[in-house]
């Protein structure tokens, strides 16, 4: 009896100790080897493993640029700061020009504005919607709001307004570009982040046909140039844009646009 | 029993997640795309014809002749562990991808109940070395059939209408349920006529 305690003892003891032995040794021969500017350069990335760099994860671009010499530029949620670190780690300058970007959506059109052409009972998702006639809007531009982007954004900063349009608070956002990558219609344009004013509105179509389907669509009058001169204001087909290098006021802009159309984004929050 | 019998016995008739039930954990949680499924099924494959080898050998070599069987258990953990561990550092070293894919449900083979099961079962049918290897390979790839089988289905379903109480882990349940009644199919009667 007291032989098979000793026994037990003994050889839970012993192979223990050997699978522990052989284990020791194993994780020698198959040590993976890690650069230290790899796991330096993991550290100082922001690790929302976002895509925007087009590698795998913030580990993935870290491997890219020490092992396969990637651009040390291509963070978009790190922007200037992150490069400069990049840069110092990696031995080199990185210059960086340009300020930080964050996506917005141009077009403030809900079901209650925009004409609807019929019922949609599909999946819940814009690229499924815009597969069955371009989506339910009579305008082919704006924005579906069924919030495909809201799902794929991997910091939350899409989110639903009481008006019911789709908004990007600016803070949250990161830059990564995939809200834009998933957008159907590409109503999501990249702004800078100083940018207080934006043309809520993608159509192209003339004044006459915007005006029958979207009572808040842009209608190119021009209003917009005329009135903020210095804006930076300028329509092309029958579309106002912003050149946000401009630095001249556009509240006047906002006021006299016809359509109400051109926000300013702090009120629009 | 001949290896061709073995191989169907553990493969379809005594398929570890559609008529024994075990192993669900991995079964549910990786089976969510077919890539993952696919690595985990060949990584729980090997483990378990590996374990099932050594276990053999603890069993014949150390705990009968010792007459110290009721060891059996912490033995068998003890070994299976082990060999996951080796297994870890193995794909680690050798495919860093494939390691970040199965992420926390490599570590967790360990506790895999289908592991520890196919080591138990191949002992207790009294089977030799060989015998227990085909088992333990028959045993895994019965595993990766009803994952990959799983994660196709769960694939399609992603795009389909469901109540929303059923969304996600219940369905995949329900799912499960009706492939194991499918699987009942597949009984002893069908092997003797099969093999004799």
């Amino acid at each position: 009896m007291i032989s098979r305690v000793i026994y037990a003892f003994l050889s839970v003891g012993i192979l223990g100790g050997l699978l522990g032995l052989a284990l020791a040794y194993a994780s020698k021969i198959f040590a993976v080897k890690k650069d230290k500017r790899i796991t330096d350069l993991e550290e100082i990335l922001p690790g929302a493993n976002c895509g925007a760099c087009g590698y795998p994860g913030c580990s993935g671009y870290a491997e890219a640029i020490v092992n396969e010499g990637a651009e040390m530029t291509l963070c978009a949620p790190g922007g200037a700061d992150v490069a400069s670190k990049v840069g110092e780690i990696m031995g080199v300058t990185v210059e960086v020009s340009g300020e930080k970007m964050v996506a917005q959506i141009h077009c403030h059109g809900t079901r209650d504005t925009s004409k609807v052409k019929y019922d949609y009972k599909g999946i819940n998702d814009c690229n499924a919607m815009h597969s069955s006639f371009g989506g339910d809007k009579s305008c082919p531009y704006g924005c579906l709001g069924l919030g495909s982007c809201i799902k794929v954004c991997p910091v939350d900063a899409i989110s639903k307004t009481d008006a019911g349009y789709l908004n990007i608070d600016k803070d949250k956002c990161i830059a990564c570009g995939k809200c834009i990558n998933v957008c159907p219609t590409g109503v999501i344009k990249m702004i800078p982040y100083s940018a207080k004013t934006i043309v809520a509105c993608n159509s192209k179509d003339k004044g006459g046909i915007v005006r029958k389907y979207c009572s808040v669509g842009c209608i190119g009058c021009k209003m917009c140039e005329k009135k903020s001169p210095d804006g930076g204001f300028k329509v092309e087909n029958f579309l106002a844009y912003i050149d946000y290098s401009a630095e001249g006021s556009r509240t006047e802009a906002i006021e006299a646009c016809p359509a109400k159309c051109i926000k300013n984004l702090d009120e629009a929050q | 029993m001949t290896y061709v019998g073995i191989i169907i016995t553990f493969v379809f008739i005594n398929n570890f997640i559609l008529s024994q039930f075990m192993g669900l954990c991995p079964f549910i949680g990786v089976s969510k795309n077919v890539e993952s499924a696919v690595g985990m099924g060949f990584a729980v494959t090997f483990v378990m014809s590996i374990a099932a080898l050594a276990t053999w050998a603890i069993q014949n070599l150390i705990l009968v002749p010792l007459h110290i069987e009721f060891l059996q258990t912490i033995t068998f953990i003890l070994m299976i562990a082990a060999l996951v561990q080796f297994v870890e550092m193995f794909v680690q070293k050798s495919s860093p991808s494939l390691y970040k894919a199965l992420g926390i449900y490599l570590p967790l083979i360990t506790t895999n109940c289908a592991v520890l099961g196919i080591a138990l079962i191949a002992v207790r049918s009294n089977y030799n070395a060989l015998e227990s290897f085909v088992a333990g390979i028959s045993a895994g790839l019965g595993f990766l059939l009803a994952i990959v089988l799983m994660s196709t289905i769960r694939e399609k379903l992603d795009s389909e209408w469901i109540p929303k109480p059923f969304r996600g882990t219940p369905i995949a349940f329900i799912t499960g349920g009706l492939m194991a009644l499918a699987f009942m199919a597949f009984d002893k009667a069908l092997l003797n006529n099969l093999i004799g």
